[in-house]
């Protein structure tokens, strides 16, 4: 058991999409038919559906949307100007995930200021940022702090260490957000109209099926489904039986990576470095109780409080609809700016950035 | 980036593991989990290990995959 192809079987997802189609299409004879809509909020979800061309495997009326699970996307213009701001700063070097090098913020990019010889550094892991600290103690390190519910418990982790070794020179730039919040948002924006979710693996492992009760109050569907091909498409089955027989209950495809309560080791380790505040996210707005800020107890390693760093509204290319695309209200290829003068190679938003952004899938992935 | 890779635990010290995904070896941290055992797949993200696969209900998942026919 490698847990990897074994789920991605050609011919197991050739059976599995007949009985998609056997559940969403009107019984022989019969007429109507209805459409089933999907979200799936996390963008590994998104990445696999396109990469595994999935769209080709599901009936015309079941359709599945791409929602706001893309951390990169959903950070606001005025972080990646304030990150800027600071690589900018003596002696600091800035560390973060790769795929916020390229995201646009008002005027520039952190690979644009890398090119032009600031320290800006990509990692894999805080730990990586915890060690380039250690190994320069007469420096400021940064390290950006992007990421939902899977994310924020490594980086919890990292602050905890840096307390630990008593480092002084460790420092977060949280905008951390928590993917529940933003779910609510969405299931209240009268433009959105959906069957259920198909709800994240990972984020899902940290907090369990429990993390998702507040769904039960919008009387709506949810189904854990791992990354794999095969988890997806059981997915949708578990979803469209629910749906037929008027259910509303959130339940587990992914039983091999998510207990029902979650890893309760990361979620109080969440609980100690963090408190939940408000963020904005991009093209959503500010949505309350979404967003994770650094505890008092912990503020010596708080970016934001070191260097004072202020938050504001930054302006947006008004053409780019990256807000409405991470909502599942318009599709990438509804942007006047897709694959035209909005690519991989010149972005003009966040969602053509990231790897897990939609419309750098669709871009990716689209036939030619 | 909640992209998390199965990968198999080889070796283990107080909160740190040395884990093999397909010959590669990288070290990452066990500090989110607990009773973790060499021959173990976890879950690997951003450096940590952060949940163990479990090998019957992957099994169970499969068998349930292998049922389903058109």
């Amino acid at each position: 058991m490698k847990y990897i192809d074994e789920f991605r079987s050609l011919k197991l997802a050739k059976n599995i999409s007949a009985k998609i189609a056997e559940l969403a299409l009107p019984a022989r004879g019969g007429r109507g038919g209805r459409r089933y809509n999907f979200m799936e909020v996390c963008g590994t979800h998104t990445n696999t559906f396109y990469r595994f061309g999935l769209s080709k495997l599901l009936p015309e009326n079941v359709r599945l949307i791409s929602g706001p699970g893309c951390p990169v996307c959903v950070t606001d213009e005025s972080y990646i100007d304030n990150a800027i701001i600071l690589a900018g700063l003596k002696d600091t070097i800035i560390t973060t995930f790769g795929d916020m090098m390229k995201v646009p913020g008002s005027s520039s990019t952190l690979y644009r200021e890398r090119a032009k010889g600031r320290d800006i550094r990509i990692v894999y892991s805080s730990l990586d940022a915890l060690k380039i600290a250690e190994d320069n103690p007469a420096k400021n390190v940064v390290f950006l702090g992007i990421g939902f519910e899977t994310t924020a418990p490594t980086v919890a982790m990292a602050i905890i260490e840096a307390k630990k070794k008593n480092l002084t020179n460790f420092f977060v730039y949280s905008a951390h957000k928590i993917i529940p919040p933003a779910m609510e948002a969405i299931l209240k924006d009268k433009n959105v109209a959906l069957d259920g979710f198909i709800l994240p693996a990972h984020v899902s492992s940290i907090i369990g099926a429990d993390g998702y009760k507040f769904l039960h109050k919008f009387k709506i569907p949810g189904v854990i489904a791992g990354f794999e091909p095969l988890d997806m498409l059981e997915g949708i089955v578990m979803l469209l039986r629910e749906v037929k027989s008027g259910r509303a209950e959130i339940e587990n495809e992914y039983t091999r990576g998510v207990k029902k309560s979650g890893n309760k080791v990361a979620q109080v380790v969440l609980k100690k470095v963090f408190v939940s505040t408000y963020a904005v996210w991009r093209g959503i707005g500010e949505i309350p109780k979404s967003g994770l800020a650094i505890r008092k107890e912990f503020a010596a390693y708080d970016a934001e409080k070191h260097f004072g760093i202020r938050r504001k509204k930054a302006a947006v290319n008004k053409y780019c609809l990256c807000g409405e695309v991470i909502k599942g209200v318009k599709m990438p290829e509804d942007c006047k700016l897709f694959a035209k003068s909005c690519n991989p190679e010149n972005p003009k938003g966040p969602c053509m950035v990231s790897s897990e952004g939609t419309c750098g899938i669709h871009y990716k992935y689209k036939e030619k | 980036m909640c992209l998390g890779i199965p990968m198999r635990i080889i070796s283990k010290a107080g909160d740190k593991a040395i884990v093999d995904s397909g010959g590669t070896k990288r070290e990452i941290s066990v500090s989110l989990l607990k009773d973790i055992n060499i021959g173990d797949y976890v879950i690997v993200h951003a450096g940590f290990a952060i949940e163990r696969l479990d090998e019957e209900r992957a099994k169970e998942t499969l068998d349930i995959f292998k049922s389903i026919k058109p």
